[in-house]
Formats: structure tokens, C-alpha cells, sequence
């Protein structure tokens, strides 16, 4: 279990997340959605120790700002958003950082960081300059290298946990669909998936549960069909968003609905 | 394609093997050197009959006791500690700065270190005869030692905000520092006697040509030290280079880390300068053509940087003495000739691809 209680973060004298708490558990997505600033990449770099923030954080019942960095590094990989690298370190060599960061040294750290390669499609990658990649591919190698940090799902000491900030933001719509279900295998095999998102089509068809953000504070959270509902999503993002249900199995449809041109549009698909 | 290639050599993109292949050819390098080193020099000793002599148990004449054993031999160990020190130096710095143009040369750390050791020439007789006798004769290195690391320290304040660094403010807080340790070390020169006066001459210039046993026996191990501390911290440089927050992700302790590696190259730093003064630009090109033969990984980059830059400096002290023989060029003159077009190559080739 992910458990936050009681989360406030401040930015200078600005309060940016109000004392909000969060719990996830092992086996499931659990994504975070909100409007931008409504301090979604603030609760997760809250969790992940990356900003100051008071309040009680128990991952699987310890605390992590207490467990030792390599401790901590081998129970939960965090992707950042955007990651600038100084040096050029090929596609391999940077998602075996992640392998050794879980302690795989030499030949198996570079096998295991061939495998995560190959799962984020990137085999045949392994010899190219990092700096020289597109946006999209180098997500995936970050990507790939924090699932080689906590490659199995679940390890001795409990559940793995990925941490993902924006995963599928700089992708095409297949990459996205991929880099989804992979987390969602993730959660299949026993891991926690915690992702921040802005895609709600993505959210509905991979979340299992969906914690929903409001300037700062928690505005739904719980089962995905529950929180992604047409009125709370219109109250919170300030705009129409219909929610529908189709297919076989039944899925949830989210469909943005421009209000001012919803007229012109429709005159042009039916001129 | 992939399965031929894994069988018929290295996995792509792994350069573990180049890396050490490239260890091994830079030792043979370093022997090289050091021959050469030993054999030059404006006497007119020769290398191959001395050790014939010694060999056959027929002992070394006085001159050639005198010129192997008290000018070239410590001439050339120096050279060697102090390449790889300035190397490590570079390569670490540059790690932790994240940016390839950090030197401490370059950003007002050896000119800190500079400032520290003349302060310490000429103000040294201040101390308390307690507090100098303690200190004896490492007086001169300890005070480079704190000049370097006051002089890091806050560049990597001024320059580090939220884990990230502005190259432009780290350059432009090198040149003030450097700016300022040559103010007050003017200032200095007007309080020096003539002898502390020619000591800091040495500094101004940079050069092997001081070098003894007894100086060495103090610099010496500092720099070995803070060398075999950076071993320490090459897994952490390299989670480094993705960041601040992700090094610590990849359960690096990037506070301990950070601290360790200034105080290395604060020692390392401040202790070359203790014994050889300003010598510039080894740090920035010995880290830069590694980087580009065998990858930034600084667990081979590291012990590679030592042996290059230890080649390289004794390279280049060879260069110096035989130019102009029997006279002999400042040292840094020679460095700075080899060095300041490579790093005026890096600026052009990395103009436009990433931002300074």
C-alpha cells in the first residue's frame, strides 16, 4: 500500500497542495487526474521526496524519506517528465543505470536493460546516442529504465511500485496505447502503478482507480467509472465533457464537447 | 542482426570493453611517457646506461645520482600525480556540474587554490608558532586545500539553483573568483620580501620545475587520496547526469555525494597547486576526448582521466624543458597552447545542439 495522510506543500508562501491524502494499493493503476495547477505533479513529487511536504507517507508501512536512498531505489522507480541528459550516454547505458540501480551488475544488468528495451520497442536502439533520439523515443528509454530498475513487480521485501509523471505526454497514439498497457501488466503482476495523467480517454480505458484533483485538494477519488462522471468533470475542468458507454466489454468513451463551435462543427460534418 | 552481432562482438552501445581496452593502452602510454620523461633533460645523462649499470650492480655515477634520482624522478612523479589529479579533478567537477566546460582551472577553483597557497607564503609567519608548528610543511598545501574548496563551494552556490546549474553564471562566477583571488593576491605581492616574492612567481606561472621529494611527500598522498575517493563516486555522477531528483530515484545520495565530491577536488586541486601552481586545461581536455572515445560512464572515465592527464602533463613538462633547452618554458604556456583550441572546438560543436 501507497499511503499519503495529510499532504500540504508550499511554494514560497503559496500553499499549493491542502492537506490532501491519497492511498494506493499493489495490483492496480491508480492515476491522478486534475486541471493544470491543480497540483498533480506536486502530489507526486510529494510522494516521491522530490519537494518538501508535511504530513505521514507509508510506502507498504515504512516511510520513505527514512528508508536509505538504495533502500528506497530498489522498492519504486520514479519517471520524471522530462529528463535532460548531461553527457552522451547511448540508449543502453542509460536504462542500465536503472538495472544497477537494483543492484544487477555487468553482463545482467545489460541483458536486463536489452529486455526493457525491447518492451518499450526500442530494441535495435541500444548503440544510438541518447541526445540524438526524438522527444517520444527518449520518454520510452526513461521509460525503459525505470522498469529496469524494479524490472520484477513484486520483490522480497513486498509489491514494486513505478511512479509516473505525464507517461504517454510526448507520444504517438500507439506508443501511448503501449506505454499504458505496460503499466497496466505492471499492476496485473502484482506491482503499483501510480501515474499523473491529462488524457482522460487513456485514464477511463487503463485506471483502476482515479484520484481527482481540484485546486490543491482532492475532489473525487475511487473506483475509475465512479470519479469519471460528465457532471463532476465539467464542474472541475470548467468545460462539457460527455461520458459514454460502449463496446463489448463495456467501455468508458470520454468525449470533450466544444460548446461555442459544437454548432459549426456540426454543419460541417453534415455539409 | 542483433543475435549476429552478439555473437561476433560487444553488445551495441555497451563500451565497458573499449573502456578497458583504453585503460590498458593508457598505461602502456604512461610507461611511454615516463621513459621519456627520465631519458630528456639538459644534462647529458643517459637513461639506457644508467639502468645498465644498475642492473649489472655497478652503481650509478654522482650525476647521474644527482640528475635521475633528485631533479628527474620527482620532476616526473609530480608530473604524473599532478595530470592525474587536475584530470580527475575536471572530470569529477564537470559530473557534478553536469557541463562538460567545468574546470577548476577554468571557474576560479585553482585560482582560489592559488590565492590560498600565497597567502600562506607570505602571511604564514602570522600564525601562531603553535598553530605553525603544528601545520610545518603542510601549511602551504592545507591553505590551497581551503582556497579550492571556498572557491568551489561558492561557485556551486552561485551557480546551483533547485539542482540545476546556469553554465553562464557558473563562467561568469569563475571569472569574478578568478578576478578577485588575483586582486587580493596583488595585494599580497605589495606585503611579500623578496624571497616570498620569487615563491610566488612560481605560482603565477605554473611549473614541474620546483619539485622535490620532501614537497611530494606531502602533495603526494593528498591527491592519491582524494583520486581513490572519486572511485566512490562514479556511480553517483553517472546517475547525476540524468539530474538531481533522478540520481536520487536510482538511490544515489546525492547531498553526501555532492559534498564528497567538492571536498575531492578541492584536495586534489589545491594540493597540484601546492606543488606545481596554475596549470590549466588538462581537466577540460583529457575528460572531453574520453568522453568521446569511450563513453561518459565515470567508472571508466575516471581512472582513464588519471592516466591520460598523467600522460599528458608529463607530455607536456617534456615539451617545456626541451623547446627552449637549456632554458625551459613555463608549463602552463604548454597546456594552455594544447588546450585552449580544444576547448574552443567544444563551444563550436556544441553550439546550437544544447544551450550554454
Amino acid at each position: 500500500m501507497l499511503e499519503a495522510h495529510d499532504i500540504t506543500v508550499h511554494l514560497g508562501k503559496r500553499r499549493i497542495l491542502h492537506g490532501l491524502s491519497l492511498a494506493a494499493a499493489p495490483g492496480e493503476v491508480t492515476v491522478i487526474l486534475g486541471p493544470n495547477g491543480s497540483g498533480k505533479t506536486t502530489l507526486l513529487r510529494a510522494v516521491t521526496g522530490d519537494v518538501p511536504a508535511g504530513g505521514r507517507i507509508a510506502l507498504d508501512g515504512a516511510d520513505p524519506r527514512r528508508l536509505r536512498p538504495w533502500e528506497l531505489a530498489r522498492r519504486r522507480a520514479v519517471l520524471a517528465q522530462f529528463a535532460r541528459l548531461a553527457f552522451p550516454f547511448t540508449v543502453l547505458e542509460v536504462v542500465r543505470l536503472g538495472a544497477e540501480a537494483a543492484g544487477e551488475i555487468g553482463a545482467a544488468a545489460a541483458a536486463r536493460a536489452r529486455a526493457a528495451l525491447a518492451r518499450v520497442d526500442l530494441a535495435g536502439y541500444e548503440g544510438r546516442l541518447y541526445q540524438e533520439l526524438s522527444g517520444g523515443e527518449q520518454a520510452r528509454v526513461q521509460l525503459a529504465r525505470a522498469l529496469a530498475q524494479v524490472w520484477e513487480p513484486k520483490g522480497p521485501e513486498g509489491p514494486r511500485w513505478l511512479f509516473l509523471d505525464e507517461p504517454v505526454a510526448s507520444l504517438d497514439v500507439a506508443h501511448q496505447l503501449q506505454v499504458m498497457e505496460i503499466a497496466a501488466d505492471y499492476a496485473r503482476q502484482g506491482g503499483g502503478v501510480i501515474a499523473v495523467m491529462h488524457d482522460l480517454t487513456l485514464t477511463a480505458l487503463f485506471a483502476d482507480r482515479v484520484v481527482l484533483l481540484e485546486a490543491g485538494r482532492v475532489a473525487a477519488e475511487g473506483p475509475t467509472a465512479e470519479v469519471i462522471r460528465a457532471d463532476r468533470l465539467a464542474r472541475v475542468y470548467g468545460c462539457r465533457i460527455d461520458v459514454t458507454t460502449a463496446g463489448d466489454p463495456p467501455r468508458l468513451i470520454v468525449t470533450p464537447v466544444p460548446e461555442r463551435r459544437g454548432a459549426a462543427a456540426g454543419a460541417r460534418a453534415g455539409g | 542482426m542483433v543475435a549476429l552481432s552478439e555473437a561476433t562482438g560487444p553488445v551495441a552501445g555497451d563500451r565497458r570493453l573499449r573502456a578497458r581496452r583504453a585503460t590498458l593502452a593508457l598505461g602502456g602510454l604512461v610507461l611511454v611517457a615516463a621513459w621519456a620523461a627520465l631519458a630528456t633533460g639538459a644534462a647529458g645523462v643517459s637513461l639506457p646506461q644508467a639502468l645498465g649499470r644498475l642492473v649489472t650492480g655497478a652503481g650509478l655515477t654522482l650525476q647521474e645520482q644527482v640528475v635521475l634520482w633528485e631533479i628527474r624522478l620527482p620532476r616526473l612523479v609530480t608530473g604524473l600525480c599532478v595530470g592525474a589529479a587536475l584530470a580527475v579533478s575536471g572530470a569529477v567537477m564537470q559530473g557534478l556540474f553536469r557541463n562538460p566546460l567545468a574546470d577548476p582551472g577554468l571557474v576560479g577553483v585553482g585560482a582560489g587554490a592559488g590565492l590560498g597557497a600565497v597567502t600562506a607564503i607570505v602571511l604564514g609567519g602570522l600564525l601562531p608558532p603553535a598553530l605553525a608548528a603544528l601545520a610545518g610543511i603542510y601549511t602551504v598545501p592545507i591553505a590551497a586545500f581551503l582556497g579550492g574548496w571556498a572557491a568551489t563551494l561558492i561557485l556551486y552556490r552561485v551557480s546551483t539553483r533547485a539542482g540545476r546549474t546556469s553554465v553562464a553564471t557558473m563562467l561568469l562566477a569563475g571569472i569574478a573568483l578568478g578576478a578577485l583571488a588575483g586582486a587580493v593576491t596583488g595585494l599580497l605581492v605589495y606585503a611579500a620580501d623578496d624571497q616570498q616574492l620569487r615563491d610566488l612567481t612560481f605560482w603565477g606561472l605554473g611549473s614541474l620545475a620546483g619539485a622535490s621529494w620532501p614537497k611530494l611527500a606531502v602533495a603526494a598522498p593528498v591527491m592519491l587520496l582524494a583520486m581513490a575517493g572519486t572511485l566512490w563516486l562514479a556511480r553517483g555522477l553517472n546517475g547525476l547526469a540524468l539530474g538531481e531528483a533522478a540520481a536520487a530515484h536510482l538511490g544515489v545520495p546525492v547531498q553526501r555525494m555532492k559534498n564528497l565530491a567538492i571536498l575531492a577536488v578541492a584536495a586534489a586541486t589545491g594540493a597540484a597547486v601546492a606543488v606545481s601552481g596554475g596549470i590549466g586545461f588538462i581537466g577540460i581536455v583529457v575528460p572531453h576526448l574520453l568522453r568521446l572515445a569511450t563513453g561518459p560512464d565515470h567508472r571508466y572515465l575516471l581512472p582513464n582521466a588519471a592516466l591520460l592527464g598523467a600522460a599528458l602533463l608529463v607530455g607536456a613538462d617534456i615539451v617545456a624543458r626541451s623547446v627552449i633547452a637549456p632554458a625551459e618554458l613555463p608549463i602552463g604556456i604548454v597546456t594552455a597552447l594544447m588546450g585552449a583550441p580544444v576547448f574552443l572546438w567544444i563551444l563550436l560543436r556544441r553550439r546550437g545542439v544544447v544551450d550554454l
